[in-house]
């Protein structure tokens, strides 16, 4: 019994330094974006004063709230695209049967293989003859198709789940297989939607590769961009990067506490970055 | 018959926004990709077909291409490993039964929410070796931090340890599932046995967690080879090309040099590597991964 209180002990200790070595980095950028410029190069922990200057002079160094609005926007839409469009064809596929549809589902587990390295040129090529380079159409007109084998996929799991009687029984009584997707099916499928709105959210909301693609022009800058653009400079000003990284940083943690069940789901399932 | 021809028109219906994208922004750029590698092309004039001299070029002419492909095979072969190791290990002190225990758990996994630009941007100031916290840290206990960035040496084990941190918390919740559903009398008959930690570790939790860790072993090679975006913020490819990952190299290739011909063979070759890597994997499975169901062999 001893013993066992020891060891219980020990794995708390070991838990809390490890706990240390993931938060403690936290803290440290908190604290850079909570310094004077020129106290960013001392080891002092805290600055005498907190102030909160970078913060305020961010707005100088890139326009923030207009790379905030297009980002917004982006994000806003390509969750909207992904859900609904995720959602409708994952019913087809899990719902519905009618011939062809099992090849065609393995078309989608087989696009799952494909690098979009392979596929990024051409379409870029298929963009820039549409004339949508710096737009944000081919960032977010692609999201209302289909949204993406794995979010294709995940939705079909889910819908399979939910029992074909159900189903049945709708149809017998003359409804179209519209409501039973928007009225029966979609409401009982909160869980998986929230899963996909959540994967969509932290990709749009992180992607770098596609802005830097699509959108050379500076006003059409994402957050993403911005940052990155910041710390390209010389000499960066890490007080005012930090400051921006903690801002950008924010609604991603806010959302996590607030939905945290469906962070897990999906990074469990997925691995969320890359 | 006409009730099924109905349902199958439903079916393509439901299923035409995905079928519209799967044609063309799928089908037809693999095809396009195809024929672009084998041409000479720089989006403002028409493709000019040039039968196999990118590939050659690449293969036999090009440093750069083998300096990328061995920046990204050391970075795979030594991250999926170590982020693999890493978080099983978390895993298997999480599952312990202490108070608390779910507060930990939340708390390794929040790093696993922060990617991309701004977990490059972090650590680009944590890894600072004068006044970044690494460093610091390091000099705490002291001991030496290296340049990591700067230093051609360190500037892969910098990413690297940057990976670790921001992944171990995330795969760790897949392990910790896993471990959970082993069922309990097994570790009961070792401890019958005689047997301690290492003993249930090795006969039980390994073996019946072995086609999970078998999963993402094969997903975190094809995440790794991805490498781009923390090489283009952080280091732009150097010092001395040393984080001049694949994708990066392309990246430059199409976007930069607009050698889309080029880059498309590229992006060719990076598939088959990766294919060639799985497939290895997969061979090589059969020796260390156990399927309870007895579907082994």
């Amino acid at each position: 019994m001893r013993r066992n209180r020891r060891d219980n002990y020990l794995i708390m200790g070991l838990m809390t330094l490890i706990a240390l070595f993931f938060l403690l980095p936290f803290m440290w950028i908190v604290l850079t974006s909570l310094k004077p410029e020129a106290e960013v190069f001392s080891r002092a922990l805290l600055s005498v004063t907190l102030h909160l200057d970078n913060y305020i002079k961010l707005f100088d160094k890139i326009p923030f709230l207009l790379y905030l609005r297009n980002s917004v926007f982006i994000t806003l839409l390509s969750v909207i695209g992904v859900t609904l469009s995720s959602s409708l064809v994952g019913y087809a596929f899990g719902c519905m049967s009618w011939r062809g549809r099992d090849f065609l589902f393995y078309c989608v587990i087989a696009t799952m293989m494909l690098p979009m390295q392979v596929t990024m040129i051409p379409v870029f090529v298929i963009f820039k003859e549409l004339g949508w380079l710096n737009s944000f159409k081919p960032l977010t007109v692609p999201m209302f198709l289909g949204g993406g084998a794995f979010n294709i996929f995940l939705m079909r799991q889910f819908f399979m789940t939910v029992p074909s009687t159900l189903l049945d029984a709708a149809r017998i009584d003359g409804c179209s297989e519209w409501s039973i997707y928007w009225k029966i099916v979609l409401p009982l499928a909160k869980p998986a939607l929230a899963t996909v709105a959540i994967l969509t959210f932290m990709f749009t909301w992180n992607d770098f590769l596609g802005p830097l693609i699509y959108l050379s022009d500076k006003a059409k800058g994402t957050l993403a961009l911005g940052l990155g653009q910041l710390a390209g400079q010389q000499q960066p000003e890490w007080a005012i990067l930090m400051a921006a990284s903690v801002l950008m940083m924010l609604p991603v943690i806010v959302l996590f506490f607030l939905f945290q069940k469906y962070f897990i789901q999906g990074f469990t399932m997925s691995g969320i970055k890359e | 018959m006409k009730r099924a021809v109905k349902n199958t028109l439903r079916g393509y219906l439901f299923a035409s926004p995905w079928i519209a994208g799967f044609v063309v922004l799928g089908l037809y750029p693999v095809v396009m990709s195809l024929y672009y590698s084998l041409c000479q092309y720089d989006v403002l004039r028409i493709p000019q077909f040039v039968g196999l001299r990118n590939y050659r070029e690449l293969l036999f002419q090009d440093h750069y291409f083998y300096t990328a492909v061995w920046n990204t095979l050391f970075y795979t072969f030594i991250r999926s490993p170590l982020v693999i190791a890493g978080s099983l290990i978390l895993a298997l002190i999480v599952s312990k039964a202490v108070r608390g225990v779910k507060f930990f758990r939340t708390i390794y996994f929040i790093p696993s929410i922060i990617s991309g630009v701004i977990l490059s941007v972090l650590w680009l100031w944590l890894l600072n070796p004068e006044y970044g916290f690494i460093n610091s840290a390091l000099q705490f206990f002291g001991l030496p931090g290296p340049l990591w960035l700067i230093d051609p040496h360190w500037s892969k084990p910098a990413i690297i340890l940057m990976s670790v941190w921001s992944l171990g918390g995330g795969r760790m919740l897949v392990f910790l599932a896993a471990i959970q559903n082993v069922p309990a009398h097994y570790y009961e008959a070792v401890e019958m046995d005689g047997g301690g930690w290492w003993a249930k570790f090795r006969n039980v939790t390994l073996p019946f967690i072995s086609p999970v860790l078998f999963l993402w072993f094969i997903l975190e090679v094809i995440f790794s080879l991805q490498v781009f975006v923390e090489a283009y913020v952080m280091t732009k490819g150097g010092p001395l090309n040393s984080t001049l990952f694949y994708n990066l190299y392309l990246y430059n290739k199409a976007f930069d040099d607009f050698d889309m011909g080029y880059a498309s063979a590229l992006a060719w070759l990076l598939f088959i590597i990766a294919g060639i890597i799985t497939f290895i994997q997969f061979r090589v499975s059969n020796k260390w991964v156990y399927y309870s169901g007895g579907a082994e062999k």
